[in-house]
């Protein structure tokens, strides 16, 4: 248990730190963007509204900078994001509660699929060192070097301009009501299938690759030449000896690179006009809709933290020791 | 050294000439336009052009200098971050370490890519060495948590024991003792950090947030994308500048794995 309350306060300082980040750029950074919106939207914005702003922007200059820390979190607690410009005069909290079952439905299916399929490859890469698998790494190496917007742009001109098998934006077919219809999911599959394979495609590589080196240095191990020493099956050695250490800073890895992985899905929302968190984050940097992005930010960083505890109570069942520690 | 270092080798060197040679050897003014209308590659445009006739290959050739100077610039600032906050906590342990590590899992876990975005679309003039800047402050974390680690396995040694018997200062022991046997780790390191802040760079051009005043291989995307070049099925537009992308990372990559290799022999090719 002991592990797990240390994460878990961990977690609550980088929440804190995101937060505070939150507070302090607007009141750091020169020009008053948000002053400037305010001025030209002038009187359709309602008092409430306009007071909330103040307080998440600190434009209340003749407030002390704890008095405005103090309003800042109290607006937070309320769930109080402000008002976006861009979706005018919608709440942020509403854009992002309609956006964020998008990007967790893509990204999160996506993450998991590319992470299994990946651990899965580089385990039977590094048991079988040498064989055609190896000159399966170059390939993907060049396929993760290649930027995810980028690879959903071919991936459009390809399957839906070149040859059009696919839709190239949008989460559903226009038209559909969303409801629990065989038509509707139907269509919200359809929708998924580029960007989805687009986020595997450029992320499993890493997984193969940092598996395939574990299992390298793994099945070197005595433990490894014991079990094959007292003629175990092959496939229980590779995976209940070697893979099952392997694997473990895999997933501690997963942990720490799902930020940056999430920061390319949101790319590939943008790409695909996908109505997930990515994609209305792209139409706040047009309208430089700054409590829509500042909104964005809190909202993917709560994600990511959540899906990093789970990341830790996976680990907590893979390695003993961490249990046996407290 | 192996035959896919060495190919690393000579892809990044060949950008590295390009991105200095580049604005000489550019058959056209990037921006300048031309009556030549969106048209497919031929002799006079080998990349063909864009919607308002410029150039792709002289934006290709002129964009690679905005690449590599935010590689390079990032690599070096990032990589001493990482030095000064990884090896500091490994090799003082204790409470030192304790706040340093914490410091780096925050930056690892918080995503760059949305907070960048911000910063950079609040900044009044986002150019290029102020963007390399950003991407600096949140690109050295990785490199800091694989030093601290190595630093920690490294502190115990006969030989540290050794100079800190002799009354060696600390800060003597980490720069004369520590840090030449961490040299693979930061090279490999530095190399990550490039391809991190590279991909990062093309991004944000590609997003729209950077000033588009000058040209990287990310704003040559960005108009690409803003003109509809993927309905009008002019692929020229957009697959020289990410074909490149590519290329530059997996270049880096392949000289990580050497780098890799001749750090952990265990990972070296078996000789048959």
């Amino acid at each position: 248990m002991t592990f797990l309350l240390r994460r878990g306060v961990f977690y609550l300082v980088t929440l804190w730190a995101a937060i505070t980040v939150n507070f302090l750029l607007p009141r750091l950074l020169p020009g008053d963007p948000v002053q400037a919106m305010i001025t030209k939207l002038g009187g359709r914005l309602n008092s409430d509204a306009m007071a909330s702003l103040y307080v998440l922007f600190g434009l209340d200059e003749d407030k002390s900078i704890w008095r405005q820390y103090v309003d800042y979190w109290g607006a937070l607690v309320r769930g109080d994001l402000g008002l976006s410009f861009t979706f005018f005069p919608t709440p942020v909290a509403d854009v992002l509660s309609q956006s964020l079952p998008w990007t967790l439905g893509l990204v999160g299916v996506t993450t998991v699929i590319a992470f299994l399929l990946g651990t899965l490859l580089g385990v039977y890469a590094g048991w079988r060192r040498g064989s055609w698998l190896d000159s399966l790494i170059p390939v993907t190496t060049f396929l993760s070097s290649i930027p995810y917007f980028w690879l959903g742009l071919i991936a459009i001109s390809l399957f839906s301009v070149t040859w059009p098998l696919l839709p190239a934006s949008g989460g559903y077919a226009p038209g559909l009501v969303p409801e629990l219809s065989g038509e509707f999911v139907g269509s919200v599959l359809e929708h998924a299938v580029l960007p989805g394979v687009t986020i595997v495609v450029s992320s499993v590589a890493g997984w193969i690759l940092g598996m395939r080196n574990m299992m390298v240095t793994v099945t070197a191990e005595d433990y490894v030449l014991v079990a094959k020493a007292k003629g175990l099956p092959q496939r229980r050695i590779m995976f209940a000896y070697a893979a099952r250490n392997a694997v473990l800073p895999s997933i501690s890895g997963f942990a720490l690179s799902l930020g940056f992985i999430v920061g390319g899905a949101l790319l590939v929302e943008m790409v695909f006009s996908y109505p997930g968190l990515g994609y209305v984050l792209f139409q706040g940097i047009g309208a430089k809709d700054y409590p829509l992005m500042q909104g964005v930010f809190l909202v993917i960083t709560l994600a990511v933290l959540v899906a990093n505890l789970l990341a830790d109570v996976g680990y907590l069942l893979l390695d003993p020791r961490t249990r046996r520690e407290g | 050294m192996n035959l896919k270092t060495k190919l690393g080798l000579g892809v990044l060197a060949f950008f590295a000439l390009v991105a200095v040679a580049g604005e000489w050897v550019a058959p056209y003014d990037p921006s300048a336009m031309s009556d030549d209308l969106l048209s497919p590659p031929s002799g006079a445009h080998w990349f063909g052009t864009t919607m308002t006739g410029q150039d792709v290959f002289s934006q290709v050739l002129v964009g690679t200098r905005g690449v590599m100077v935010v590689g390079l610039v990032c690599g070096v600032l990032a990589t001493l971050l990482s030095i000064l906050v990884g090896v500091t906590a490994g090799f003082l342990g204790g409470a030192a370490d304790e706040a340093l590590s914490m410091l780096s899992n925050v930056f690892l876990v918080i995503p760059a890519l949305p907070l960048i975005i911000i910063v950079a679309s609040m900044l009044p003039s986002a150019d290029t060495v102020l963007i390399a800047a950003v991407i600096s402050l949140t690109a050295w974390a990785w490199g800091a948590r694989v030093l601290r680690a190595q630093t920690m396995s490294l502190r115990r040694r006969d030989f540290v024991e050794a100079a800190r018997a002799s009354g060696e200062s600390v800060w003597r022991i980490i720069v004369f003792e520590v840090l030449p046997n961490l040299t693979a780790v930061i090279a490999s390191g530095f190399v990550g950090t490039v391809i991190f802040a590279v991909m990062l760079q093309i991004t944000l051009s590609f997003v729209g947030v950077v000033s588009l005043s000058t040209w990287n291989w990310g704003t040559i995307l960005f108009w690409a994308q803003s003109n509809q070049a993927l309905g009008l099925g002019a692929w020229w537009w957009f697959v020289p500048a990410g074909l490149c992308i590519a290329l530059l990372g997996t270049a880096l990559a392949l000289i990580n794995f050497g780098i890799d290799e001749y750090a952990n022999p265990r990972l070296r090719k078996v000789r048959a």
